[in-house]
């Protein structure tokens, strides 16, 4: 399954992404800002970084590069795309998906691991956990406070578009166990289509038990799997 | 594949005909006189050697040239006596110094690169731009040499967080590290911070920087080649930092941190990010011939040390150079010290290339001027001469001097006082226990290294906050380990021993991760070498740290010296930071510091000594710096180190921690809090030592070992052939039995979340009360 995972000038995360997406059996293509035409692949990653130094506001600039020419009808068209960190910034920016990611509460960047507990499990992307799982995943960002107003958070919540919330070694979504502001501990949405994902944590940065965590390694297998179970479909989204 | 063919519209502009021998000073440049040769840093007697070179007047260029090239950062005059006892080769040493970095074989046809160097100055006036550009300028010395930067470590002094001037000195530099190396991308595995009065006018912010490269990826900053391009890369050329090379070489005043912020350069991590991958794709492009970055001294060191390296000449158009405002003169251009940029020597006819790849990364790359074969550094305007000077005596012809060092009579008389009793009967030992983990000093270093990415690039096996960091090499069964020491005070006090000192516990942070010590690059970060006590202290720590490097077989593959880090005539503590790395052979040996499960066996391995001097104890809780600091034996420190790497090989070692400031019971408690879950430990000390120093002396030669219980006696056994001394000292227990250290005379039980509290706090509770943002609402 070919999965492009897109290099914007000052991505940092591309090359992690690459490697989970190969250990899980994937084939990733790396695909400069610039690149034209996503050539029929099967899945597009947008990945961790600081696209264009993040000026103006973290992924402001990287939603005008050419490719997102190119991935805006792929997401329209029922393809897979997945945002991390800087990737749904972007994503958000681009209007993929609803809402904001602000300065942390703390005003500084964080770095550190969270735990974030599964809230669905039947998406293209979350299928290989179990239900209700709280997984632990590092993450590092000065901008992933998430928010959107009350009617968007309303649909969110009402049509279960929330995937990852921050919770505590216990799996509740307490103000203690969210590391930077987020409303309702909201880590990671899905679109209304189920077929455009983002999330703050880095999954790609649990790929190993060396490195301290596996959790992330579901995500991906759950993608590639999806992909080769729909391969030939219009569409691998939650379908709802 | 190369095209032989030229650029059609580069190689006019670069090969422009000049006018030699006829130097004549610019419209409107200053008279050279005494008080210009003076602001420049330049004494008289060196400004007659200027003269003898130059057989003439040295026009204003040419002498902001020589000022650069002949201050402490780039010409090293002080110390370069002293730099020549260190020891710099090894089998295994690739690049010693005298590069942008050291490189080092590290086996499976990797090589690794490593630097270290300081930004004290620049943070001193303007901590967020000093500490992000230090980051930025480390980055650049590595990736200049062909290697891919896997991490970076920092290390820093600060005074006491007790006023709001240091709170935000020290916020504003983590946030500057933070921010810069988290955007370009580089995970922060490690370091080191204290914090004492004796830095309070100085901060020191030394970076360090591993870079990751296949053996032939590995390139120079050398300009061969008569009649190649030089190309100018990266961000254009603008009027920051001009002179900083010269600044950062001199004392600092109490205005200065008004006046001199012009000096400090300003970072763009972006930039950065985009040239380090230009840079690396026109490395392996095979396009050029050598790149250097434009660094200290900006175009002027590096054009002219690229020349020096080739015995080669420069010739360049000032007016070719890409700037960021019109108007600027030679002499601003030469000195700049913009950030993000890089001369290139590219292969006369590539130029074109060149321009391509750097464009791909949204970067500019133009032709600046050419080699020559006549050794001269040669800088024209529109035609006209504008310096024109031999590039040898430039680069090597810096007068360097050997002082006189004396002890100072007041520090020699700290050394030798009489300590207070050591044994404290009205002090409540438990309680002074979870104390001293609020300590700035003991504290958790949570509060900095949660602003630092770790985790990026997917490589960190061990990140910081345990005795080194570690990062693997994918692909390979390989790590590399990384670790920053010097305890100042013990410097201060005894400057050879300190620097010993500084050797030994680096390389026992390494082998307690699992790591071989395999070489060192310094960070010699002093006073005044004009004032004989300074010089006093700079020699004799060189001097042991050259002993102890050789000992422990880490030659030294470079580094930086600061010196000047004054302010009103007060010096820092003598402070020699060692960056040392290690080879991990097989990654399943990475050990940690933190006891792992209940029943498990601690064994000391060391002995503990009647020592008190120069540590922490005596600084938290009677305000001391006194006393001489611990004795160290390098035979046994060997021993121990060989030991250990042995035991940790042989696979039993469940975690492995050195007794460093705080003593041994700071060292348990770390164990027994350190991890992922706290346990609890109790412990039995025997020895007929008084209470205060067998818990919080620093004895040194010391390692903290858990094991199963099974495994127990053949770990002793196994240690004992090297003949190092260990004994069980007791067991790890579950989080709620609390730490218990037994002693003779009395028992100490604290509980540990009272440990976590105090240790975890203490930097939070000092940064998070309101946080000064200037300096002027800094001032208490």
């Amino acid at each position: 399954m070919r999965v492009a995972v897109v290099t914007f000038p000052g991505s940092n995360c591309d090359y992690d992404l690459y490697q989970a997406v190969k250990q899980v059996g994937g084939n990733p293509e790396f695909r400069w800002h610039r690149d034209r035409g996503l050539d029929g692949v099967d899945a597009v990653m947008l990945s961790g970084g600081f696209s264009y130094g993040d000026y103006l506001r973290a992924g402001a600039i990287a939603r005008f590069s050419p490719i997102m020419e190119d991935v805006v009808p792929f997401a329209e068209a029922g393809g897979p795309v997945v945002g991390v960190c800087n990737g749904f910034q972007i994503l958000c920016e681009a209007g993929l998906l609803p809402g904001a990611l602000i300065r942390n509460e703390s005003l500084r960047f964080q770095s550190e691991d969270c735990r974030m507990r599964v809230e669905r499990t039947d998406t293209p992307f979350t299928r290989g956990y179990d239900a209700g799982q709280v997984i632990r995943v590092p993450l590092a960002h000065a901008e992933g406070n998430y928010r959107a107003d009350a009617e968007t958070l309303a649909r969110l919540e009402g049509d279960d578009l929330v995937l990852f919330r921050y919770v505590d070694a216990d799996g509740a979504a307490s103000p203690e166990s969210n590391p930077n502001g987020s409303t309702a501990n909201i880590a990671g949405i899905i679109s209304e289509e189920g077929n455009v994902m983002g999330m703050m944590p880095h999954p790609e940065r649990a790929m190993e038990s060396l490195l301290g965590s596996t959790d992330g390694v579901p995500l991906f297998e759950s993608l590639i799997s999806s992909l080769a179970g729909s391969a030939g479909a219009d569409t691998v989204g939650a379908g709802r | 594949m190369s095209d032989p063919t030229p650029a059609p519209d580069s190689a006019p502009r670069g090969t422009r005909a000049l006018r030699p021998g006829s130097v004549d000073p610019r419209a409107g440049d200053p008279e050279i006189t005494p008080d210009v040769v003076a602001d420049h840093g330049l004494s008289p007697e060196e400004y007659e050697r200027i003269e003898r070179i130059m057989g003439r007047t040295p026009t204003f260029t040419e002498l902001g040239v020589f000022s650069a090239m002949w201050s402490e950062h780039c010409g090293y005059k002080n110390s370069k006596p002293l730099l020549k006892l260190l020891p710099t080769e090894a089998p295994w040493v690739i690049q010693g110094p005298g590069e942008n970095a050291g490189v080092i074989d590290i086996g499976d046809g990797y090589a690794l690169a490593f630097k270290i160097e300081s930004h004290n100055h620049p943070s001193a006036v303007e901590p967020y731009q000093g500490a992000a550009t230090g980051v930025g300028g480390i980055l650049r010395d590595i990736f200049t040499m062909g290697a891919r930067p896997i991490a970076v470590l920092d290390s820093l002094r600060f005074g006491d967080l007790d006023t709001g001037r240091v709170r935000y000195l020290f916020g504003g530099v983590v946030k500057g590290i933070g921010d810069y190396g988290n955007c370009v991308g580089i995970p922060n595995i490690g370091g080191e911070v204290h914090f004492d009065r004796g830095y309070e006018g100085n901060p020191i912010v030394n970076a360090m920087c591993l870079g990751l490269m296949r053996h032939d990826d590995l390139i120079t900053g050398v300009a061969e080649g008569v009649g190649n391009p030089l190309m100018a890369v990266g961000a254009r050329t603008g009027r920051d930092g001009i002179h900083g090379a010269t600044f950062a070489s001199e004392e600092l005043s109490e205005t200065d941190d008004v006046e001199s912020r012009p000096m400090v350069q300003v970072g763009d991590p972006f930039t950065e990010k985009l040239l380090l991958e230009a840079s690396l794709e026109l490395i392996k492009s095979g396009h050029i011939v050598g790149i250097q970055d434009m660094g200290a001294a900006g175009l002027t060191s590096s054009a002219t040390e690229m020349a020096s390296r080739s015995g080669t000449g420069v010739e360049i158009d000032a007016a070719l150079v890409p700037v960021r405002e019109r108007g600027m003169t030679p002499y601003e251009i030469l000195l700049s010290e913009s950030q993000e940029r890089m001369l290139v020597v590219a292969k006369v006819g590539h130029e074109a290339e060149v321009q391509k790849i750097l464009e791909k990364w949204e970067l500019e790359a133009e032709v600046i001027g050419r080699v020559t074969d006549d050794g001269m550094f040669r800088v024209t305007e529109d035609g006209t001469t504008v310096c024109e000077i031999p590039g040898m005596p430039l680069v090597d012809g810096c007068p360097t001097y050997q002082r006189e060092g004396v002890e100072s009579p007041e520090i020699a008389a700290l050394r030798d006082m009489e300590l207070p009793e050591a044994d404290e009967p009205a002090r409540d030992l438990a309680e002074a226990w979870v104390d001293l983990f609020d300590s700035p000093n003991l504290g958790s270093r949570r509060w900095i290294y949660n602003q630092y990415d770790t985790t990026v690039r997917t490589g960190t096996v061990v990140p910081p906050g345990s005795d080194a960091g570690v990062v693997r090499i994918r692909g390979t069964k390989r790590a590399v380990a990384a670790t920053t020491d010097c305890n100042g005070r013990y410097v201060y006090l005894s400057p050879k021993q300190g620097a010993v000192i500084a050797v030994a516990e680096a390389a026992r942070n390494l082998v307690c991760t699992g790591a071989l010590p395999t070489a060192i690059t310094n960070n010699l970060n002093f006073g005044s070498p004009l004032k004989p006590h300074i010089y006093h202290q700079m020699k004799e720590a060189v001097t042991g740290m050259a002993e102890a490097c050789a000992f422990f077989e880490t030659p030294v593959t470079g580094g930086n010296v600061s010196l000047f880090n004054e302010t009103d005539g007060v010096a820092i503590y003598p402070t020699p930071v060692v960056g040392m790395v290690g080879v991990i052979g097989d990654i399943d040996h990475v050990t940690r510091m933190a006891f792992r499960d209940p029943g498990d066996v601690i064994l000391q391995l060391g002995d503990n000594t009647n020592e008190l001097g120069g540590s922490e104890y005596l600084y938290h809780f009677h305000d001391l710096v006194a006393g001489p600091p611990p004795a160290v034996d390098l035979f046994l420190e060997r021993s121990l180190q060989q030991a250990v790497l042995a035991a940790i090989r042989g696979g039993v070692v469940k975690s492995a921690h050195d007794c460093a400031e705080g003593g041994i019971a700071i060292a348990l408690a770390e164990c027994a809090v350190g991890g992922e879950c706290a346990v609890g430990f109790e412990v039995t000390l025997k020895d007929s030592i008084p209470a205060v120093p067998l818990l919080f002396g620093e004895a040194q030669g010391r390692i903290l070992l858990s094991c199963a219980p099974e495994d127990a006696d053949d770990l002793v056994e196994l240690i004992r052939e090297y003949s190092v001394p260990v004994r069980r000292i007791g067991t790890v227990t579950e989080a709620e039995a609390g730490l218990s250290i037994s002693l003779r005379d009395r028992e100490l039980r604290v509980e540990a979340g009272d440990i976590v509290e105090s240790r975890g706090n203490a930097l939070p509770r000092r940064m998070d009360a309101p946080v000064a943002t200037t300096p002027d609402a800094a001032h208490d």
